[in-house]
């Protein structure tokens, strides 16, 4: 345990001082740490599940706060308590269908429940089956925090249950954790693996003698440029520096090198280079419920005028950087304002900053993101594929449990 | 010396056997300043303690140091030693992983020195270290200088030290920095950044600055700064340590350790700068720069430890529009008005219509209706009443100021005093529970005397009576402070009343400033001397010297008013013809003109001379310059071999007639005449200057026409002599 917990610590700590760049590093790390402390977590006889949501949600919630911007830890967390939930349910449902065949002393237990009575086992089990329609998803994992919420039934249920299940209940207690992790090392395969899965759609989108134009750097952007070049497309790519931290540059020469014909412009260059271009290709820090994008400061600059002149603005993104919450007031509450040092040299301006002598009036603002609303763009590129904007609830459905949207332990425990 | 040098050296050596990486890397934090400037405050808390935008300073230091990968800290507490150990084992920094803190507890040091003496002695350090104070403030990467310092150190084991200095322009009128402290010239060979000359407390009076001439003869290139900003961040060897055992009289790390290093030639040790360009670290040394770093962490210089981000005592801060902070709970009135740039606590309850600019305020205070609070640094559980006013103050934990009250600018009130209604606090004064040590005289006199050590030890003792008193004077209602009013109103020490202004909360006054900058230049009018480098031309702006002078002055470079200067004093002082040259010839040499100019700015010096002497008409104005320039003929003329050297002088005359000394336009002939009978302008020159003034405007031709006759003349003439030769 106190191993976990110097763990955690650790990348508190690194959160919390900006440490860790980039939300893939982010949501990796943030995943393996769940893993751990799901795998340390010891698991009680019964509530399984309960026990494994409550240990991640206290770890998830110190997490989210160390770094409230960086919505990839949240993303994580909420993707994985999801996972615990989905395993127990289909643990349940199959244990259910399993004893359905056994006499009926389950009943007098499952009197306060509602649903159970109602929904024969069959019908539970099925639906778990289904879980890929959001809806039927929906009905089913509100059934979890009932049983979650009510330790008490739940337990007399289990003692009631007899010694019959006993074996069965430890068993499956060890099955839950084993499925979990496992669960969690898919995803956690599946954050290491969408810059290919993303990068292998590039050929249907990138056509031949194409102009693209991207702004900064991201791994995703580069991996997918790179992609339709070595499927012998040739095209031409823009790149605006990015500034104040200038990582186009850095973009720039990587494509280089890579032997893609690469222009580095300037950012204020971007409208007047826009006409000549054929699609905008950018990444993002998080994508939104809403289908609005938070991504490095420049970026709605470039949307609009993408729009202008109806340029599709594609934005590729990983399932990790999903986020099911909705933006309110993004611009300063997922925002971060790094250094003024970054656009300017204090040495040479600190006479402007000597607020003693009646100089202080220079202010310097470098926020790192902006908000681009989604009806800027064009279409979302995930490691699932392409899709819309306003298709974005649909696939948050798919990944997130709706309980979780709050990770705090507050309402879990107060019930 | 034997002793220390071979272990030092051991290490050294075994540093090279070893990974660098398997060394700890060490620091000294000094939890004390060893100053009395943040008094009365100091005497109740330590300074490390204060906090900083609602967080204590220490935080910020120990913060710096575990980001930037110091794995082993010595926390080395004196003044108020307990309350220093106590915080940190309240607080998560004595269980950090990868991260030691071990406070070290000393009783009996007063000064830096004493403290690393001690540290010598519990033989803790081992390799490198970076020796830093409590109240310092960094988020820079230390692992360049790390690197070069370890570098520099293998080549030649002398490089015992790496300061870390940022560049911020000075204040040019008072020599100060943004963080209220003394202006600082540092020579730099900048090819190896060492460290050659170090002066914090230049001699303005003067003017001057004296460097050692061997320190120009040993160095191929030197680079004078003076907006330097030192940051007090030295990354420093074993020697160092050892160094200060030695030298017991060290007391001060710049004054006596860095100074002596430099000046005495110990060992040959050498020190080296390390400049930081995008990276911030500042120390609070006064009031001033505690405003200054708060604001630079406001507008997040320091980021990541800016207040929405530190989150010290798990009360999470928003960052808002225009740079608002706000903690969680706060209860805020409708009507009440936050400005930018300003930082509320959490917990904080404020009421109608109060306005609160530009300020920090604590966790837990309470503010009143009608209240207005600009620049000013409030603590915690504060409690402001009504219609109270508070401009750029400093006011500590659990100050209660009564309705109406008044804080004027650079006021300073200590833990748990209280302000009687209506009562209006003068600028600057220090306000305690406790009464101020009598055997202080000021904070300067304390801070550069040389005998610090009795002083200090003699005030730190006092400290512990007063504070046994606190109780009794509790009690006591003090008038002082009004009505209901509790605390001492400090008296202003004679001395340090002039530096009050200087170094606290309250922005420099405008009046101030004229004042400083009125009393350099009185200072250096009467030392002007073509000597010495003239320093005045780079410290006073251009915009101060323009301003006092006759408008007509304003397109007169520094060297001309040099020549002028020098000149005027050479008549005054009767000094010889060929040390005037002299002078001369070094003025031109310092400012790199050439023979010209210098003739030019003679010759301009000498007619206002002579028309600023007395005189009745015209004639007698013809008859002083005439009288001046036989006096200084052969100086002028030493600068007068070639034709352009002599037109510059014909021109600059015209240029007076026309602008500056228009008493001499109707005359211009008749001294140019004069000029060229006593052999200081050749016809030639003449003759070409009209030559180049055959294209001009009508304007420029005014005297050209008004010396046709002599020109007429001169040109007949020299016909005459080439009939005669021919």
């Amino acid at each position: 345990m106190p191993d976990v917990h110097s763990l955690v610590n650790d990348f508190v700590n690194q959160l919390k001082k900006r440490k860790i760049e980039g939300s893939q590093a982010t949501a990796k790390q943030a995943a393996e740490l769940l893993r751990s402390v799901i795998s340390q977590q010891r698991v009680p006889q019964t509530n399984q599940a309960t026990a494994l949501i409550n240990a991640v949600r206290a770890v998830g919630e110190k997490l989210i706060a160390a770094n409230p911007v960086e919505l990839a830890v949240g993303n994580i967390v909420r993707r994985v308590l999801h996972i615990i939930r989905e395993e127990d349910l289909s643990l349940a449902t199959a244990a259910i269908a399993g004893l359905e065949l056994s006499p009926g002393s389950d009943d007098e237990d499952d009197v306060e429940r509602d649903d159970y009575p109602v929904l024969s086992a069959a019908a539970v089990a099925a639906a778990a089956r289904s879980t890929l329609r959001p809806p039927s998803l929906q009905t089913l994992l509100e059934d979890t925090p009932i049983s979650a919420a009510n330790p008490h039934t739940s337990s007399s249920g289990g003692d009631s249950e007899g010694k019959s299940r006993s074996v069965d209940k430890s068993s499956r207690g060890r099955k839950l954790k084993h499925d979990v992790i496992e669960a969690v090392n898919e995803l956690i395969q599946d954050i290491s693996t969408c810059y290919e899965q993303i990068a292998e759609q590039a050929v249907e989108h990138i056509h031949q003698n194409e102009v693209i134009l991207t702004l900064g750097s991201s791994k995703t952007v580069l991996e997918f440029l790179c992609a339709a070049k070595e499927k012998k497309r040739s095209f031409k790519v823009f790149v605006a520096e990015g500034a104040p931290r200038y990582q186009g540059h850095l973009l720039a020469k990587e494509l280089a090198s890579r032997g893609l014909q690469t222009t580095v412009i300037t950012d204020s260059a971007v409208f007047a280079m826009i006409s000549r271009v054929n699609m905008v290709i950018v990444g993002a820090h998080a994508v939104m419920a809403n289908g609005g994008i938070i991504a490095p400061v420049g970026l709605n600059m470039v949307a609009l005028a993408a729009e202008r002149h109806a340029v599709p603005f594609v934005v590729l993104a990983g399932s990790h950087k999903l986020c099911p919450l909705y933006p309110h007031n993004p611009e300063v509450l997922l925002n971060e304002l790094r250094s003024p040092s970054e656009l300017l040299d204090f040495g040479e301006f600190s006479d402007c900053m000597d607020s003693a002598s009646g100089g202080g009036s220079l202010h310097v603002v470098n926020p790192t993101f902006d908000y681009v609303p989604p009806k800027l763009v064009s279409l979302f590129i995930t490691d699932t594929g392409g899709h819309n904007p306003s298709y974005m609830y649909r696939l948050i459905a798919d990944y997130y449990s709706a309980d979780d949207l709050v990770v705090k332990r507050r309402p879990a425990t107060g019930s | 010396m034997g002793a220390p040098k071979k272990s030092a050296a051991r290490v050294s050596v075994s540093e090279d056997h070893d990974e660098l990486v398997r060394v700890p890397l060490q620091a000294i934090l000094l939890a004390d300043s060893f100053t009395t400037k943040f008094r009365p405050i100091t005497l109740e808390r330590p300074k490390v303690l204060l906090p900083l935008v609602n967080v204590p300073m220490i935080n910020y230091t120990l913060t710096w140091l575990e980001s930037a990968g110091v794995e082993e800290v010595f926390v080395f507490c004196c003044a108020h030693s307990k309350q220093v150990i106590n915080y940190l084992e309240k607080s998560e920094w004595l269980s950090q992983p990868n991260f030691t803190v071990t406070t070290i507890e000393s009783q009996n040091s007063v000064s830096a020195g004493d403290a690393l003496r001690v540290i010598y002695e519990r033989n803790v350090i081992q390799g490198d270290f970076v020796l830093i104070s409590g109240d310092t403030v960094s988020n820079m990467s230390l692992t360049q200088a790390l690197l070069e310092h370890k570098e520099r150190k293998k080549k030649d084991s002398k490089a015992v030290m790496t300061m870390v200095i940022k560049r911020s322009k000075t204040n040019p009128a008072i020599h100060q920095s943004r963080l209220g402290t003394d202006e600082i010239f540092m020579a730099i060979d900048p090819n190896t950044k060492q460290l050659l000359y170090y002066e914090d407390k230049a001699d303005y009076s003067k003017g001057t600055l004296h460097l050692e001439n061997s320190l120009l003869a040993d160095n191929p290139s030197l680079s004078l700064h003076h907006d330097k900003q030192d940051c007090y961040i030295d990354i420093c060897s074993p020697e160092v340590l050892s160094l200060f055992t030695d030298n017991f009289d060290y007391q001060h790390l710049r004054r006596h350790f860095v100074k002596g290093l430099l000046v005495d030639d110990i060992m040959g040790y050498q020190i080296f700068v390390h400049e930081i360009r995008s990276d911030y670290a500042a120390r609070i040394d006064n009031f001033r720069s505690y405003d200054t770093v708060s604001k630079d962490i406001i507008h997040r210089w320091t980021y990541p430890l800016v207040p929405d981000i530190m989150n010290i005592g798990n009360t999470a801060t928003k960052l808002e529009r225009q740079g608002i902070y706000r903690g969680s709970e706060i209860s805020q009135s409708q009507s009440a008005v936050i400005g930018p740039f300003t930082v509320i606590g959490s917990g904080t309850k404020i009421g109608n219509n109060t306005k609160i600019l530009k300020s920090v305020v604590g966790e837990g205070c309470k503010i009143g209706s009608n209240v207005l609070i600009e620049g000013c640094y409030i603590w915690d559980n504060v409690t402001i009443e009504d219609g109270c006013k508070l401009r750029h103050a400093i006011v500590c934990d659990g100050v209660i100021m009564k309705s109406g009250s008044v804080l004027e600018p650079g006021v300073v009130l200590s833990f748990k005093v209280v302000v009687g209604q209506g009562f209006v606090v003068p600028a600057y004064s220090h306000v305690s529970l406790l009464q101020q040590p009598i055997e202080e005289d000021s904070d300067e006199e304390l801070e550069y005397a040389d005998s610090t050590s009795a002083i200090t030890s003699t005030v730190d003792k006092t400290d512990g009576v007063i504070a046994s008193k606190v109780l009794d004077t509790h009690f006591i209602p003090a008038s002082e402070l009004g009505f209901g009013g509790v605390g001492y109103v400090w008296p202003k020490c004679e001395g340090g009343h002039e530096e009050e202004w200087r170094h606290s909360v309250a922005p420099i006054t405008e009046d101030k400033i004229l004042e400083a900058v009125k009393a350099m230049e009185d200072e250096l009018e009467l030392i002007h001397d073509g000597k010495n480098l003239p320093l005045s031309g780079e410290l006073i702006p251009n915009s101060n010297d323009d301003s006092d002078d006759d408008d007509n002055d304003d397109s007169r470079d520094d060297f001309d008013k040099e020549v002028e200067a020098t000149f005027l004093r050479a008549v005054h002082e009767n000094i010889q013809e060929n040390h005037l040259t002299l002078e001369v010839n070094s003025l031109k040499l310092s400012y790199n003109k050439i023979a010209a100019d210098c003739a030019g700015a003679l010759f301009y010096a000498m007619m206002k001379y002579a028309v600023d002497m007395p005189h009745s008409s015209a004639d007698s104005l013809v008859q002083n310059v005439e009288a001046i320039l036989t006096k200084w003929k052969k100086v002028l003329t030493s600068y007068l071999n070639d034709m352009d050297e002599q037109i510059e002088v014909i021109l600059k005359f015209e240029e007076m007639c026309l602008e500056s000394a228009k008493e001499y336009a109707p005359l211009f002939t008749k001294i140019l005449h004069y000029m060229y009978n006593e052999d200081i302008i050749e016809e030639d020159a003449i003759l070409s200057w009209e030559d180049e003034k055959k294209d001009a405007d009508e304007s420029d031709r005014v005297f050209v026409k008004q010396a046709q006759k002599l020109i007429q003349w001169l040109k007949e003439a020299p016909e005459e002599d080439d009939d005669e030769d021919e």
